[in-house]
């Protein structure tokens, strides 16, 4: 999700964002890749998988893996709460879409933000790293951090370090 | 797509499958010389491309089709023999005709490709000398003397006044009836003959009476006249012997509801055309139409007698047809997503009625459970597919390789009947493709060199599947020299990816070719030699989930076996659970299921079966579950090779059928699970890849080797394993 792809399929009109809170803060991603915000509930952990994977979920019939974003940060799993909402995107990976469920804190709204309102991602300063922030938001005065997706959630990356814990976890201590 | 297009796409797709038909066809009379039903078949098939592509004013394919038509027409004759040269002038053919499909399919007409069909018709015109004219007297055929029957076939045949006008040569129906048996006599009628001034040269004005002995069917002879069926009166009628044989096929012909015409059909009494004839006769009387049977006697294609008895074998009248019909695997995969998630909501309407405690409720529910399952299994099987036609693939690839290469492979396949899911067999295609070439390049010798060795000069590759603990095992076999260890192991020291003179086992100096850019050929052969392949060949068998194994002997051959899991299939699973998470073992890993013995200590590793030592995993260690463990453990005794392995769970919640999802991209590095499925209660439970979790657990075991954590545990726990084994 470069801006430019962004900038090309939206046109001149200010472009939609879903933002949403995890760890006290808040973020925003462009509403073109949600297909849908779903409650939490009955996941299956997989084991053996860093823990920013958190299991799979039966959508409808099909099997779709949830990421834990605030572990994908780097900050620790998600707590549950009544709010955690898990909201399902499409990806492309290698020229194939991919459905992953995102789990966040809570969902927020739906905002218009102009592309004049965007800032480039400062280069440090966020809590996360920089690949992963496509810009900043201004809404009404605040900061809001507009997320990378396909970098985020980088299917290749993920699982590269998934074989990595892989390698890890697996002998038995006792 | 209009009506059109779609009827351009059959044709595509239809002729694909002819020169898949006719390739097949060659390959077999090249090794079985004399066959008239596969030449017949070839002729035929050649033949269909050639008209459908005129229907479509496809001149390009029509003109060079024909000419490949004339060249079997005598090779059908027998006025030409099939050898090598021949055969490999006939598959080049073939080829060339599916590039011209492929470029007027896609529109791009290519003038190399023009130029190329030249040079093969002139090939192909080589075999046929433009036919002397004058050369009209019927000669008397030759045939090899077969043991006659007491009266011969009697054909009686008008020709139609259009034949010569469409390019057919009665005469040469005659000459080639000949092949079929002996001609014994023919009759010119000569009484549809008009006066000298009436006459047109143009028109044909001949029947013939011919009395043929011959050891055939109806169906050959009719087939004979096949290319003037619309244009002719034939009447053939059988010798005794003939119509008692069509007599006792229908006494014997299962009795359940055929159509008068039908049986008689399949019996060999009647030809289809003879029955299309009589059909429309039927439909075009007025008034109250006579009985089928009735007709066919009266157009003389069936004795009264034949007739008699299949109308008193006749039962009901329904149809029985086993036909195929092309479907497009989208929508079939659509169809069996769907039925995969009714058998879900089934589950779970089940679910729902036992908990309600309502027996009828219950009862129906079940009912439509099972019936949802059958539909499931159907839909499921409608996807698997034989690997016979990827196998048979081969045998054109064995043929052409070994010419290249001048040496003698004979291609030897087993297992075909083998099922497996579509979506594999189609990726399967490509690295099998890499192993047989190796196989042939690299393992199979020069015929010298094999006698050389007292080995038979022709080498074998064979081909063999086979269905083995709910994976498929495809096996790359060839009798060559083997793989050399040493210079494999020599190579690694060199490449530095082993250090130097370190031994190593076989199968892992073996397993060393798969790594990338890894090659011991000394010249690069277009073939094989630069090293790329075999680790292509790995990872595209590790992208389908399966393994690649290699097994050698020096000079006695390599067997290269591949691994498959039978996606998509339906398995048969047991599911077990441990803490909050239920899993699924394949059902055909389990051997049996037992109680851990209490006295087992936490850090103990195997237990006493039966007095045989069984080693066994904590899932719940080996997953990093850390819901409160029960009181109670089970362990799920699974096969590991040869021997022997336990899987500790937390309870056993028994078997049942699933449908494997797999579980996506994100996944692929993830060792020891296999997929995952749906409960009836709507979560998700995940397919243990046994094998993988036990492979792992070796590995590490192997890795671990002496390290402080595993020695001590397992030092500690001694006495206490000791004392549990009194226990079974």
């Amino acid at each position: 999700m470069t801006r430019t792809a962004e900038a090309a399929t939206v046109s001149a009109v200010a472009r939609q964002f879903l933002t949403f809170q995890l760890g006290g803060e808040m973020y925003a991603v462009g509403i073109l890749r949600i297909k849908e915000i779903i409650e939490y509930g009955a996941l299956t952990a997989v084991p053996m998988m860093p823990t920013f994977i958190r299991g799979v979920i039966n959508l409808r019939g099909s099997v779709v893996p949830v990421v834990d974003l605030r572990a994908r940060f780097g900050a620790g799993p998600t707590a549950i709460g009544r709010r955690t909402c898990i909201v399902i995107v499409e990806i492309e990976a290698d020229g194939e879409s991919q459905v992953v469920g995102v789990l966040v804190d809570a969902v927020h709204e739906v905002l218009d933000i102009a592309d004049a309102d965007i800032e480039p991602a400062p280069s440090f300063g966020t809590q996360i790293r920089p690949d992963f922030v496509a810009g900043m938001g201004k809404v009404a005065g605040n900061f809001v951090i507009l997320l990378d997706l396909a970098r985020v959630l980088a299917v290749d990356e993920m699982a590269s370090v998934a074989a990595a814990a892989d390698a890890d976890a697996l002998p038995p201590v006792h | 797509m209009n009506e059109y297009e779609q009827a351009q796409q059959t044709f595509f797709e239809e002729s694909r499958d002819m020169l898949r038909q006719i390739e097949d066809a060659l390959l077999a009379l090249e090794s079985n010389t004399h066959d008239d039903e596969t030449l017949n078949g070839l002729f035929r098939a050649a033949h269909t491309i050639k008209g459908s592509a005129g229907l479509f004013g496809f001149d390009r394919i029509g003109s060079f089709t024909h000419e490949v038509e004339t060249v079997l027409d005598r090779l059908r004759a027998g006025e030409i023999a099939l050898n090598g040269d021949l055969a490999a002038l006939l598959l080049e053919s073939g080829d060339h005709i599916g590039h011209l499909l492929a470029e007027t399919a896609d529109g791009s007409d290519q003038p190399e490709t023009d130029a190329a069909g030249a040079a093969l018709k002139s090939r192909l015109l080589a075999w046929c000398p433009s036919p002397g004219i004058g050369k009209v007297a019927v000669s008397t055929p030759s045939a090899p003397a077969v043991a006659s029957p007491e009266r011969p076939w009697h054909i009686a045949v008008d020709f139609g006044p259009s034949i010569f006008r469409d390019g057919m040569d009665p005469l040469s129906f005659i000459r080639y009836l000949g092949t079929k048996g002996d001609v014994i006599g023919v009759t010119t009628r000569i009484d549809a003959m008009p006066a000298a001034d009436a006459f047109d040269p143009e028109v044909c004005h001949l029947g013939f009476d011919i009395l043929l002995e011959a050891q055939c069917t109806k169906a050959d002879l009719t087939a004979v006249f096949d290319f003037v069926k619309d244009d002719c009166e034939l009447r053939i009628t059988a010798p005794d012997a003939e119509v008692e044989r069509w007599i006792g096929v229908l006494q014997g012909m299962p009795a359940h509801g055929k159509r008068i015409g039908e049986m008689l059909v399949n019996c060999g009494a009647v030809t289809q055309h003879e029955l299309t004839r009589a059909l429309s006769t039927q439909q075009d009387t007025d008034g109250v139409a006579p009985p089928i049977g009735a007709l066919l006697v009266a157009q003389n294609s069936v004795p009264d007698q034949v007739l008699q008895v299949a109308v008193t074998r006749q039962r009901d009248q329904r149809t029985e047809e086993s036909r195929f019909i092309r479907v497009q695997a989208d929508k079939l995969d659509s169809l069996i997503t769907l039925v995969g998630e009714l058998v879900i909501a089934g589950a779970g309407a089940n679910l729902l009625a036992r908990r309600a405690g309502e027996p009828r409720l219950l009862e129906s529910t079940q009912v439509i459970t099972d019936l949802v399952e059958e539909i499931r299994n159907g839909a499921l099987q409608m996807r698997m597919v034989q690997i016979g036609e990827t196998f048979n693939r081969f045998r054109r690839v064995v043929r052409d390789v070994s010419r290249e290469l001048g040496k003698e492979i004979d291609l030897e396949i087993s297992g075909a009947d083998t099922e497996l899911d579509k979506s594999v067999v189609e990726k399967i295609a490509d690295p099998l493709m890499h192993l047989v070439r190796n196989a042939m390049d690299h393992g199979i010798e020069m015929p010298d060199v094999r006698t050389a060795r007292g080995k038979a000069p022709g080498g074998l590759m064979r081909l063999n599947a086979f269905h083995d603990s709910g994976s498929i095992v495809i096996e790359v076999i060839d009798d060559g020299r083997g793989l050399d260890r040493d210079r494999i192991l020599q190579k690694a020291w060199e490449r530095g990816q082993v250090p130097a003179n370190t031994e190593l086992p076989d199968d892992e100096v073996f397993d060393l070719i798969f790594t990338a850019g890894f090659s011991t050929a000394e010249k690069v052969t277009s073939l094989s030699g630069r090293g790329v392949g075999m680790d292509v060949v790995r990872r595209n068998i590790e992208a389908l989930r399966g393994t690649v194994k290699l097994s050698s002997r020096p000079g006695e051959g390599t067997v290269v076996s591949i691994r498959l899991p039978l996606t998509l299939a339906i398995i048969d699973g047991f599911l077990v659970s441990v803490g909050p998470a239920s899993y699924v073992v394949p059902l055909d890993m389990v051997v049996e299921c037992i109680e851990l013995p209490e006295n087992t200590p936490n850090g103990a590793s195997y237990l006493n079966l039966r007095g045989e030592v069984l080693p066994f995993l904590r899932l719940r260690d080996v997953f990093g579950i850390e819901a409160p463990p029960p009181v109670h453990h089970n362990v799920v005794v699974v096969r590991n090779g040869t021997s022997h392995a336990g899987l500790v769970v937390d309870r056993l919640m028994g078997e049942f059928q699933t449908v494997i999802k797999p579980l996506g991209k994100l996944f692929r590095n993830l060792q020891g699970i296999g997929g995952s499925t749906i409960l009836g209660t709507g979560e998700v439970a995940l397919i243990l890849d046994v094998q993988a979790l036990i492979d792992s657990a070796t590995r590490n075991a192997a890795r671990q080797d002496g390290t402080t954590t595993r020695e001590h545990t397992a030092e500690s726990a001694f006495g206490d394993a000791a004392t549990s084994s009194t226990e079974n």
